[in-house]
């Protein structure tokens, strides 16, 4: 489903941030991508979401040449995927049903399937009853669920979560791998960068291990 | 969704092509008919959400249009005077009368005589003798110059015949044939055509219509920049929220929409605005136009803008608001970063 081959990636400051990075995830299959802090898990994931482009390499996601697809066609690809940011990335001046409704919206589904949706979303991160509510009167966690549940809410083939239990106590952090472990059981293809290790050592899972900017363990 | 899951456990297909997987995932949110449904309500919801915001933060977009309005109506109501006056003259065009300025040394008796043997000429309708007495007491009337003509000794004023052709007598070589013939009469000291100042005035408001229409490109081009500008301000202000829409899958054309939705707004409202600023002009007019009207003996009333004009104009400016709105994102999405 994820294929990276021979990835590098190179900011005219940084240097190489990625070096020749190759792995394969398979359709269903979960794993962890860890690292120290500025080992490129971010940058790794951005270039997923192709919010970047790789300076060399090929990455395939669902059978398509990210670095051939056309700038028209990105948005069809990123609906396949469900985001989860590390800096939640929500809409401050929209509330949560509307954060959480967004790539509804964008989909083009109607009126009474959002609302479904979006209703079954917030009880997934157990969030209902907060509809109303704008981000900036949440707490951090409860910011990251919204941001969790904006990401599953139209069921995409493919999660990407970027630290997406960094501000959870442990009990709401097992309750979303559930939740993720949930998903991968219906055949969703999940990546999730994490320094967290009692969390991965928790739920044996495949790892991919960065330092500096290479892959150690695959 | 079921689709969904079938994708799912399905196994890997060979490397299918970018066309059909644009229409996989287009088709992904039901029936065709509920995506036309969807899409309709989308259309409305943000028609109608972009006014909304125009009024919750109504500073910058309620300038645009207060200045465009006013422009707009500078143009308009240049517009409208030039079809006023064009007006006028066209009523004028009927009076092609003559008029002789007689000698000095001319006397009333013999002036009446003059006037007596051209109105036996066949191709004069009538004759009309004004008097030096008439003529100032007219003078007095109309050029408010009144006592400061009291004090005159003697009356600068000459004798005028004034002289309406036979309606037979239409085209212009005629009538300069006829005003000829009374230039070589020894008495007569002017001959004057009054279809020639009108053929002045004429020619001022064929000017004033060429300018008029420069004035209206001209004008064209602002709206187009102010409101570009204006949205492109908007466009700055929720750059985060064009960022985020991106990144869930949204496409140019669904974060487009709502600035297209502000552009059309602002321009629709910057001709209603004209619109009601051109007529109140009017209306403040409309005395003193009829007074005017009153002077010529005409049936001169007051245009105003007709239905179609106004239409053209609250359409024209609407959609040079949408092109304005359309240039600017155009620009400004192939630049978003998104992070
Ligand atoms: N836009 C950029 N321009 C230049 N350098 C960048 C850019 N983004 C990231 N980097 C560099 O790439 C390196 C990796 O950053 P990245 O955010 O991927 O780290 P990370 O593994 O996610 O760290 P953390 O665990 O702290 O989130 C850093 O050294 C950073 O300075
Ligand atoms: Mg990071």
């Amino acid at each position: 489903m994820i294929h990276f081959l021979n990835v590098i990636k190179r900011y005219e400051e940084t240097g190489d941030v990625l070096r020749n990075i190759s792995f394969n995830l398979e359709r269903g299959e979960m794993a962890f991508l860890t690292g120290h802090s500025g080992a490129g898990k971010s940058t790794l994931l951005r270039l997923i979401a192709v919010m970047e482009r790789c300076t060399r390499g090929q990455i395939i996601v669902d059978d398509q040449d990210l670095s051939l697809v056309k700038e028209s066609q990105l948005p069809f690809i990123r609906r396949k995927m469900g985001f989860i940011y590390q800096d939640y990335k929500l809409l401050n001046d929209r509330t949560v049903f509307d954060n959480v409704a967004l790539p509804l919206i964008i989909a083009g589904y109607g009126h009474q399937e959002v609302n479904r949706r979006v209703r079954a979303a917030l009880e997934k991160v157990s969030l209902q009853g907060k509809e109303k509510k704008f981000p900036l009167a949440l707490s951090g966690g409860e910011q990251q669920r919204v941001g969790i549940a904006r990401a599953v809410v139209n069921k995409p083939p493919i999660i990407i979560a970027d630290e997406p239990t960094g501000n959870l106590d442990p009990e709401l952090s097992a309750e979303i791998m559930n939740l993720f472990r949930q998903f991968q059981q219906v055949g969703v293809t999940i990546l999730i960068a994490t320094h967290d290790v009692s969390l991965i050592s928790q739920l044996n899972q495949r790892v991919l291990k960065l330092v500096h900017g290479q892959l150690v363990v695959s | 969704m079921r689709r969904v899951n079938k994708n799912r456990i399905k196994k890997d297909p060979p490397i299918k092509q970018v066309k059909q997987e644009k229409r996989q995932t287009t088709l992904a949110g039901g029936t065709l008919q509920d995506k036309l449904i969807a899409y309709r309500e989308l259309h409305t919801k943000v028609l109608f959400s972009s006014l909304g915001r125009m009024i919750a933060t109504p500073f910058s977009s309620i300038m645009t249009v207060v200045v465009l309005a006013i422009s707009i109506s500078l143009a308009s109501g240049f517009y409208v005077l030039v079809v006023n006056i064009h007006q006028l003259t066209g009523n004028l065009e009927t009076s092609n009368q003559i008029s002789l300025f007689l000698r000095d040394e001319v006397s009333d008796a013999h002036a009446k005589k003059l006037s007596e043997s051209i109105h036996n000429n066949p191709r004069v309708q009538n004759v009309k003798l004004i008097s030096k007495e008439q003529a100032l007491a007219e003078f007095k009337e109309y050029s408010g110059f009144g006592s400061a003509i009291n004090t005159l000794k003697v009356n600068p004023l000459p004798i005028v015949l004034q002289i309406l052709p036979k309606n037979t007598l239409t085209d212009k070589q005629g009538l300069a044939d006829l005003l000829k013939s009374f230039q070589q009469m020894p008495e007569v000291d002017i001959a004057q055509l009054d279809l020639q100042w009108v053929e002045r005035l004429q020619a001022i408001v064929e000017v004033a219509k060429v300018f008029a229409f420069i004035m209206n490109i001209l004008l064209s081009a602002a709206v187009l920049f102010i409101i570009g500008n204006t949205v492109r301000l908007e466009f700055y202000s929720r750059r985060a929220e064009v960022a985020i829409s991106k990144l869930v899958g949204a496409t140019n054309a669904f974060i487009r929409r709502p600035f297209l939705y502000t552009g059309f707004w602002i321009g629709f409202f910057s001709a209603v605005g004209a619109w009601f600023i051109v007529t109140l002009i009017m209306l403040i007019l409309r005395g003193s136009v009829e007074r005017l009207s009153g002077l010529y003996e005409g049936d001169m009333h007051l245009l105003f803008l007709t239905i179609p004009e106004t239409l053209f104009l609250i359409s024209a400016s609407s959609i040079l608001g949408v092109v304005g709105a359309w240039v600017v994102l155009f620009y400004e999405l192939r630049s978003t970063k998104l992070q």
